[in-house]
């Protein structure tokens, strides 16, 4: 078995490594190199150095730069501690938990871009009463959104946290109650602790996802009013398309977002990772 | 349990080796099929995807040569184009809606010059020239813009006691625009509708009317003033003109200032074409969008958008093409041949002509049509009439635009201004200084 496996290892690999080049490793590389260029199409640039990095830090950038870092940790912070509450609330004993958990779960089911219009039309509803809409001001686009993910996300890292909740063993709760402690003590030296790997794996997700948000975004608010609900992943986007000849701005843009989400993603991995413990 | 898995490996990877040749095999037969070249059509216009796709098939029909035409959705015109052009197979025919649309596409374009395309053309002031003097784009579609008005509600305000005009024959200028849009306004519990004018929507689907066509007037003022053609840098002489247009669309509307930034342009149409408001500034285009509802055919009427500006009792309608016809010159030389007899064939034969102004509704600058080929469109008559009348037709200087990035600062400063959360400075700088910068930007080296 062993041996057959090593045999066909390549071809096993195969299909999945092809479609990882084509869709990652190639395009990836081009995009580096992309960025150092000035281009209409992307198999027509010519090699300009690093002047669309010169002119990536435009205001306006800096803004959706400030705008969408205090939205992700806003957003972090709401989902996650709201998804811990749930995932608790439903591994307690009540009746219909598998009820509550399938609806919870389910605008994760929806795409982002519907979801941004089927609230754009609720809030712009809820606002109309003082006579204001979404894009009023960039305050209001961003409590949307902060909205709009925390109905998305909570579900989904709910999830999570309940597979988590569920691993911990049942005798080390029952020896922690015999010892005589307090609910909070059991929710902070074993559940917490505990749960550690799925908070590692939900901050992760979540933090991302805030960082790179674009569908919700783009059909919310679609950065109004005048680019000050723009976040980055729109930010590049719009650089790209919006003028001729800054293309590779664009493109440096996104080099430099790529360059930031890893950094983050990578010392937020460590952090949480330290606080793990083993079973 | 090993053979098993053997036999498992096998049939996948032979599987997988099926579906690839399968596509290989798959494109080879596409590209014989062509031999003579065909032609590929990115369109820009959503309005007329189907009666393009339909002219495209009865072509192949009677030629036998392929030809494949995609309409890119509304606004992604430019990022189609853009992926589009980067493959093999790109686009053999492609638009560019002006100069500075031309600009990041001259090195695509094929000189036009010797083509019958160009020469069946009235007039050279409907092709885009490159440096040295090649024709690089070619306008296939002349629209005419104004405020669209609904002749029965405004005969019924013309009848109310005291109203001030008797017919919409005397509103030749703002003033006088001004105060029938106020006073319709004071009446319109009188008269049954919501407001004047339908709302100013500043949504992404509805803001280009103000943005790009509203402001094309006091550039064209300007630009007229000057004695130019375009400009580095507008000085924004008329601004205060545009304000006043701007705040008559805004304060005498279907809705509040403040809800301004979530109006669409459907919302805008609907109000127009269920008769609950007699004013709407929009173009010959918008005729599919309002006809068979409340409005009539023959109830509908253009305006001239008036600002203020002297002389503008002889104004006409603003009349021009964004919509440019350039061949890709990286296409095969059977290709470029292909795609120049098909477009010739669209504007010279009797079945291109009849799609063009019966189903499409388009008015061409070509020769190649008469009058008895002008389409259905009350909307174009109004047109007419007014070129008839001896009107000076305002040209679309829009298109000189610096980049949409500018179109995009003034439109965002106007509804802050609209909206109360911005000053009409805001709206100034954007206009004057951003054009600037942005020239600069779109023309650095």
């Amino acid at each position: 078995m062993q041996k057959a496996m090593k045999k066909y290892f390549p071809i096993f690999v195969l299909p999945t490594l092809i479609a990882f080049v084509i869709g990652f490793l190639a395009p990836f590389v081009m995009g580096i190199y992309l960025s150092f260029c000035k281009f209409t199409t992307v198999t027509d640039a010519k090699f300009i150095g690093f002047s669309n990095y010169q002119k990536s830090f435009d205001p306006i950038f800096i803004h959706a730069l400030w705008y969408t870092a205090a939205f992700t940790i806003v957003s972090v912070l709401f989902i996650n501690v709201l998804a811990f509450t749930v995932a608790m609330l439903l591994t307690k004993k009540i009746k219909g938990t598998n009820i509550f958990r399938t609806v919870f779960f389910m605008p994760n089911l929806i795409g982002g871009i519907i979801l941004g219009y089927i609230w754009q039309l609720l809030l712009n509803g809820v606002l109309q009463n003082v006579g204001r809409t979404l894009t009023y001001s960039s305050t209001f686009g961003f409590w949307g959104l902060v909205i709009l993910m925390c109905w998305q996300q909570i579900g989904y890292m709910m999830i999570i946290y309940i597979a988590g909740i569920q691993n911990i063993p049942g005798d080390l709760i029952e020896a922690a109650k015999i010892d005589g402690a307090t609910p909070r003590q059991i929710l902070k030296n074993v559940t917490i602790p505990m749960v550690m790997p799925s908070i590692t794996i939900c901050t992760f997700l979540t933090l991302t996802n805030s960082f790179k948000l674009f569908d919700q975004n783009l059909a919310l608010t679609n950065g109004d009013p005048s680019n000050m609900s723009e976040m980055l992943a729109l930010n590049i986007f719009n650089t790209f398309y919006s003028r001729p000849g800054y293309e590779g701005v664009g493109q440096a843009k996104a080099v430099i977002f790529f360059i930031l989400v890893a950094v983050i993603a990578i010392v937020q991995n460590y952090l949480t990772r330290r606080k793990e413990v083993q079973q | 349990m090993k053979k098993f898995n053997k036999a498992t490996a096998m049939a996948l990877s032979a599987a997988m080796v099926a579906s690839m040749a399968g596509g290989i095999v798959a494109q080879a037969a596409e590209g014989d099929a062509a031999g003579t070249g065909k032609v590929y059509y990115l369109n820009f216009k959503p309005e007329q995807a189907d009666q393009w796709v339909e002219l495209g098939k009865k072509y192949t029909e009677e030629t036998g040569v392929q030809v494949d035409i995609v309409t890119a959705a509304s606004g992604t015109y430019e990022s189609t184009l853009k992926s589009e052009m980067a493959k093999t197979d790109a686009p053999t025919l492609f638009q560019v809606n002006g100069p500075v649309g031309l600009a990041s596409w001259k090195d695509y374009c094929y000189d036009l010059k010797d083509s019958e395309l160009y020469k069946a053309l009235k007039s050279d002031d409907f092709a885009l020239k490159g440096e040295n003097d090649e024709i690089l784009g070619v306008a296939y579609v002349i629209e005419t813009y104004g405020i669209l008005y609904n002749k029965a509600l405004l005969n019924d305000y013309c009848a109310l006691d005291g109203a001030v005009i008797k017919s919409a024959d005397e509103i030749t200028s703002f003033d006088t625009l001004k105060a029938v849009a106020e006073d319709i306004q004071a009446h319109k519990d009188d008269l049954g509708i919501e407001g004047a004018f339908t709302s100013a929507g500043m949504d992404s689907s509805s803001d280009w009317r103000f943005k790009t066509h509203l402001a094309n007037l006091p550039i064209y003022y300007e630009y007229k003033a000057d004695g130019i053609e375009s400009t580095d840098a507008i000085k924004g002489t008329y601004l205060d003109n545009y304000k006043q247009i701007y705040d008559l669309y805004i304060n005498n509307s279907t809705c509040e200032p403040s809800l301004l930034s979530s109006k669409t342009g459907e919302d805008s149409a609907s109000e127009f074409a269920l008769g609950e408001a007699v004013f709407y500034q929009n173009g010959t285009w918008a005729y599919n969008d309002v006809t068979g509802n409340d409005v009539a055919d023959e109830d509908m009427g253009m305006l001239p958008i008036y600002i203020g500006a002297e002389g503008e009792e002889n104004q006409g309608l603003c009349t021009g093409s964004e919509n440019y016809w350039c061949v890709n010159k990286n296409a095969s030389e059977e290709d470029i041949q292909a795609t120049l007899d098909f477009v010739y064939w669209v504007i010279s034969s009797d079945t291109g002509k009849e799609s063009f102004s019966k189903e499409m509704q388009f008015v061409t600058p070509f020769s190649t049509f008469t009058d008895a080929d002008l389409p259905e469109n009350p909307l174009l008559k109004a047109a007419n009439e007014y070129i008839a009348a001896g009107k000076t037709p305002v040209a679309w200087c829009f298109t000189t635009m610096p980049s949409e990035e500018w179109k995009n600062g003034v439109g965002n400063a106007l509804l802050e201004y609209a909206q109360g959360t911005g000053e009409w400075d805001a709206v100034k700088t954007a206009f004057v200084d951003g054009w600037a910068s942005e020239y600069q930007a779109t023309h650095a080296e």
